[in-house]
Order: C-alpha cells, then structure tokens, then sequence
C-alpha cells in the first residue's frame, strides 16, 4: 500500500514540470496577446514611435511571441533568470518580489491562527452541543461572516474601526506588529472561520461515539477531559492538515482584495497592480510561483486524505 | 382480474412520481431554513428581473443638484455622489446578480460539467485523459489572478477600444441590431466566460467518478446488451444517476459565482461604469469621504450582498444535506 503511495506522489510530482509548462506558455501568451505593451504604458505622455522601437528591440518585444517565449524558457532553465521587472526599471524579479512575499506571509500567519484557535474549538463545542439549539446559531453565525465577501468586508471593517471607534488608522502599513494590522487579519481570518470550524464539527461528531469515548467516560473522567484529550486528539488533529493546504487558496484571494484595499506592500496589492501595468516578466513569475504552491498544496492534501483515510486509500481510485 | 391489474397500474404511477428527486424536493421543503433561503432568493431573482419596472429611477440618472443627499421618501436610501438613488442602483445591481449567477451557473457548473464529466467517465481511453489533464492544469492555476489577466486581455478584443472594433461589434453589425454595447452585454459575458472555463473542474471530476463506478452496473450493461447507442446511455441511464450531483454543485456555486463578479467588477475587470453591480456600488461605498458621511451608501449594498450571499450557501448546504445522504 505504502508503495502504491510512493508511486502516487512520484507520478504527481512528475506532473508538476508538465503543467508549468503549460502555464507558462499560456500566461506567456495571454500577457502579451493584450493590446499595448509595457513600453507604451510607462512612457506616459512621452510618444516616439523610434524610441519605443529601440526599447523593444533592446527587450526583444519586437520579435514573435513564440521566439519571445522560447528566449524566456531557455533563460530560466539555464540560469533561473525571470527577466527583468519593467515596471521597477530593470531590477531582477526575486529582489522586487521576495520582501512583498515575505509581508504577505506573515500576514496570511497571523490570519491563519486566528482561524484555527478559533474556528477548532468553535466546531467541538458545537458538535458536543448536537440537538440543541447552539449546534446550527454557532455554526450559522459563522457561516454568515464566511457569506460576506472581502471585498464588502475591508470597508465595513474600516468604516467601524477607523471612521466610528477610532482605534486604527484607516488604512497604511507600518510594520507587522502594529495596530494597523488588525483590520486585514480580521478580515483574512474570519472568513475562513466557518469551513474550520465545520470540518472540526464533523470530525468530532463521528468520534464522539466511538468506543474509547465511551470507555473514558465509564472511567469517570470528566466531560472536558473527554472531548479535549480523547475525541479532539483523535478526530481533529488528522484534519489539520487537510485545511491547511485549502485555506491557502482563500488567503491568496483574500490578500488581493485585503492588501489592494489598504495599501499593504504585499504580494496581493503586488500581482493587481503587475497585471494592470502589464509588467509581464512579473507577472509571469508571481503566476508561475503561485501555481507551484497550489500544487504542493493539493498534494500534501491529497496524499494526506490518502494516508489517513483507508477507505480512499484501499478504494483504488488513486489515479 | 380487470379490476387487480388497473390497481397495480395505478400503484405503479403512484410509486413512480414518488422519484428520489421527488422525495429529496420534499425533505428539502420540510426544512425552515432551505424554505426561508429559497423565499429570500426567489424575491431577490424577482426584483432584479423586474427591475426596470421596479426601480424608481434609472441606474445612470444622475441629479447633480441633488448629490450625496441623505435618507428621504423621494430617495430612501439617499444618492451618490452624481445624485444616482442608491435604492435604485441596489435594485439593478441585484439585476447584474441574477444575469452572471444564472448564465454561470447553467454553463460552468451544469452544462459543461456534465458534458465533459459524463463523457470522460463513459469514453475514458484518449478523451478522458485530455479532459482530465486539462481540468487539472486549470485547478492548479491561481483562479483570481488568472481571471483578472484573462480578463484584461480578452476585453478589448471582444469589447472593442477606442482604435479597434471589438468582437461584439462586429456581431452587432451581422444581426443588425445595435443595443448590445449599451446594455452591458460585453462585460456579463466576459465574467461570465472567465467563471465558466474555471469553474466545471471539480463537478466534471465528481461526475466522471460516478459515471465510472455506473458504468459497471447491472442495468447500464443490461441496456448495452440490448443494443442501446452511446447517447441512450448517457442520457436515460446514466444522468438520472448524477443529476443529485449536478444539482448539489450548482447550488453550492452561485454564492462563489456571486462573490466572484463583485471582486472583479471591484478590480476594474468586471461590469464596466455605468451599469450598476454590487462591486461598484462597493467600490463608490468605500472610499474615505463616503465612509464618514454618508454611510449608508456602503451598508446597505452591503447588507443586501450579505443577505443574497449567506441565503445561497445556505441553501447550498441544505440541498448537499438532503441529496448527499452521507452528509447528513
């Protein structure tokens, strides 16, 4: 079995160069099949038709796309060179990208155990409370923030935060530990809190009367020693793994919306302003990296449901 | 003996309307909150195709004398900005809610999933693979940025610009009739294509799994072995079969579907100004003099995005409860 897995994930990651290929071309293509080009875009009012020619010899902008894309690959597999960012007037991409990614990060950290402290314990208690009418108004309340979109969100949270109380500034960033970061965690974490705290429901409730439980409570321990170390442990901890690969995909999503909204300096105000100036190196590179997260993530996700699962482990579906 | 085989007849009929999706409508009738979600879903599809009859003014007249008043009988919800009445914005925005759900929905999480999915599952061999492979690339892509880039770069081909004649127009000229372009029909076809081609991967996966495990079964080989074509398969024996999953994908997509044209039409690469959608009445609610003066402008397409979108994942979740038995 183990070995059915081993080749699973060695197919998988055979996948993985294939499917960047595929991306890279397309990206590749669709940047560049849209009208203007980065040299008409940053020259502003500036119009000279052989200057701009120059410039797109010098960057090879004049020659056809396939040949373009062919330079690009041959680039980045021999040296790993992305090309430069036109926007940031020429430096190299991994030195305009890496800080926002870095801002970004540990943003989306913060965003990511709020969501979990909360979210776990939340999907416990409600399954412990099953029948009552708590279970459904928790998860319901919950379900409600998850329904609002980040876009609908960052204002209203701005509009109480910033504007009514008058905690936080309404906007800015300065620096990670700061006041200014509580709108944007909020925003990022709540939202996830509902998918957490359902898959800790149900995972609860289908250990909540298996027979360990029961034998614990015959010993007589008390209910919370019950649930937080026999059914918790036992039902939850499996899960972690699953919902961190999924909420990732939010937190990319939400950081676009969360950063623009605010004027934080990371990756997701980053890619917005990098598709609209047509920066393709950039976005070339922010696409291709995020794509290779996704798929890391799907794997550690899928092999996880696979190893901890035996019902899709020994239903042979694994393809 | 006349009389007996009447009765079995008519019992029969009676057992057949008793269909499991009959019995699925039913449950999911019985439950307050799938009714509650539909009565609040249902008003708001209503009001939205109604709109142009409802709405007491028109989306883009503008009174500048009267910008950004407050709360009166003439304006309930104040104006904007330009003097456009908030309550009417809100209700052709809800409008632009029921286009992009209902087109995406139909395309990207029924029609395409099934296609692709039953015909992956039923053919395997060659077209499974690409179909499959396919779905995967585009799952492995990071949705929001790719949606914004396609977005960006098929708009001016398919819109037009101010140097070049766009596809619609082009479309427009060949029918001969020129209301197209003005009534905003680029832009919900645009997110309704980009949502579309991202979003039949995982109900073409669910649904070419079920297609494999039915394929094997009895009365799929029964009805093989009675010569029935490929078609006759697909569509009399094996679609009854994943209609649940189907209806439960569909469900579960429009409150995504919803969030998505916000977001984009949020990012610039949605409905385009001056056609109203709940991202650009967010858009114009957002910024700093708005926030502190006029709050209303943002709380209440807010309130009522937040409303439309909890009603959708809710009865997302109530139809997955009765269609899904193992969910329950």
């Amino acid at each position: 079995m183990t070995d059915g897995l081993a080749a699973y994930i060695v197919r998988r990651l055979l996948f993985v160069p294939i499917t960047l290929l595929i991306v890279s071309l397309a990206t590749f293509y669709i940047t560049r099949w849209g009208p203007g080009d980065p040299v008409s875009v940053y020259s502003g009012q500036f119009r000279d038709e052989e200057a701009f020619d120059r410039v797109r010899h010098q960057y090879g902008l004049d020659k056809p796309i396939i040949q373009q894309y062919g330079i690009w690959l041959r680039d980045v597999v021999t040296d790993g060179d992305f090309g430069v960012s036109f926007r940031y007037r020429d430096r190299d991409i991994p030195e305009v990208i890496g800080p926002r990614i870095w801002v970004s990060a540990r943003l989306g950290l913060y965003a990511f155990i709020i969501t979990f402290l909360v979210g776990i314990p939340t999907g416990i208690y409600a399954a412990v409370r099953q029948g009552t009418w708590l279970d459904p108004v928790i998860i319901g309340f919950f379900l409600l923030f998850q329904s609002i979109p980040v876009v609908v969100a960052v204002p209203m949270l701005v509009m109480l935060f910033a504007v009514w109380l008058d905690w936080v500034p309404p906007g800015g960033f300065d620096g990670l530990v700061s006041r200014s970061m509580l709108i944007p965690t909020l925003a990022l974490s709540v939202p996830g809190i509902a998918g957490v705290a359902r898959l800790a429901r149900t995972a609860t409730l289908s250990t909540l009367h298996d027979d360990f439980v029961r034998t614990a409570r015959a010993k007589g321990l008390d209910e919370a020693t019950v649930v937080f170390r026999h059914v918790a442990r036992n039902s939850v901890v499996p899960l972690m793994t699953t919902v961190v690969g999924l909420s990732l995909v939010g937190l990319i999503e939400g950081a676009l919306f969360t950063e623009t909204l605010l004027g934080i300096p990371g990756i997701g105000s980053f890619i917005y302003e990098a598709v609209r100036s047509q920066d393709y190196n950039v976005v070339l590179a922010v696409v291709l990296l995020i794509t290779v997260a996704f798929m890391v993530a799907n794997l550690v996700v899928d092999v996880a449901l696979i190893a901890l699962d035996p019902r899709v482990r020994d239903s042979g579906s694994v393809r | 003996m006349v009389l007996a085989a009447a009765y079995s007849q008519v019992s029969e009929a009676a057992v057949r309307t008793d269909s499991p999706m009959g019995r699925a409508l039913r449950r999911l009738l019985r439950k307050r909150v799938a009714v509650a979600c539909l009565a609040v879903i249902l008003t708001f599809y209503t009001v939205g195709a109604l709109a142009a009859w409802i709405a007491p003014y028109g989306y883009a007249e503008q009174n500048l004398d009267a910008s950004f008043e407050g709360p009166s009988l003439h304006h309930p919800f104040g104006t904007d900005r330009n003097g456009r009445d908030t309550l009417s914005r809100t209700i052709f925005a809800t409008r632009t809610t029921l286009v992009v759900t209902l087109a995406t929905v139909a395309t990207g999480s029924i029609l395409l999933p099934l296609t692709l999915g039953m015909l992956a599952g039923y053919r395997r061999g060659p077209i499974d693979s690409v179909i499959m492979r396919v779905g995967e690339i585009l799952a492995s892509l990071p949705g929001l940025p790719m949606l914004v880039l396609i977005s960006v770069a098929l708009r001016p081909r398919f819109a037009g610009s101010a140097t070049q004649e766009g596809w619609v127009e082009k479309f427009e000229d060949w029918i001969g009739w020129h209301g197209l372009t003005s009534s905003g029909f680029a832009d919900y076809f645009i997110i309704f294509f980009v949502l579309s081609l991202f979003g039949w991967v995982g109900g073409a996966r669910l649904i070419r799994t079920q297609v494999l495990t039915m394929r094997g079964s009895e009365h799929v080989l029964a009805a093989e072995a009675c010569g029935a074509g490929t078609l006759r398969i697909l569509f009399r024996h094996l679609l009854p079969n994943v209609m649940p999953l189907v209806i439960v994908g569909a469900s579960a997509s429009l409150g995504a579907i919803a969030t998505s044209e916000i977001g984009l039409t949020f990012l610039g690469v949605g409905i385009q100004p001056p056609h109203p959608s709940f991202g650009a009445l967010i858009t114009d609610g957002a910024s700093r003099t708005v926030l502190e003066n006029h709050p209303q402008l943002l709380l209440v397409p807010a309130a009522v995005v937040a409303t439309q979108i909890f009603a959708f994942n809710l009865l997302g979740d109530a139809v997955n409860d009765v269609l899904t038995p193992r969910a329950r």
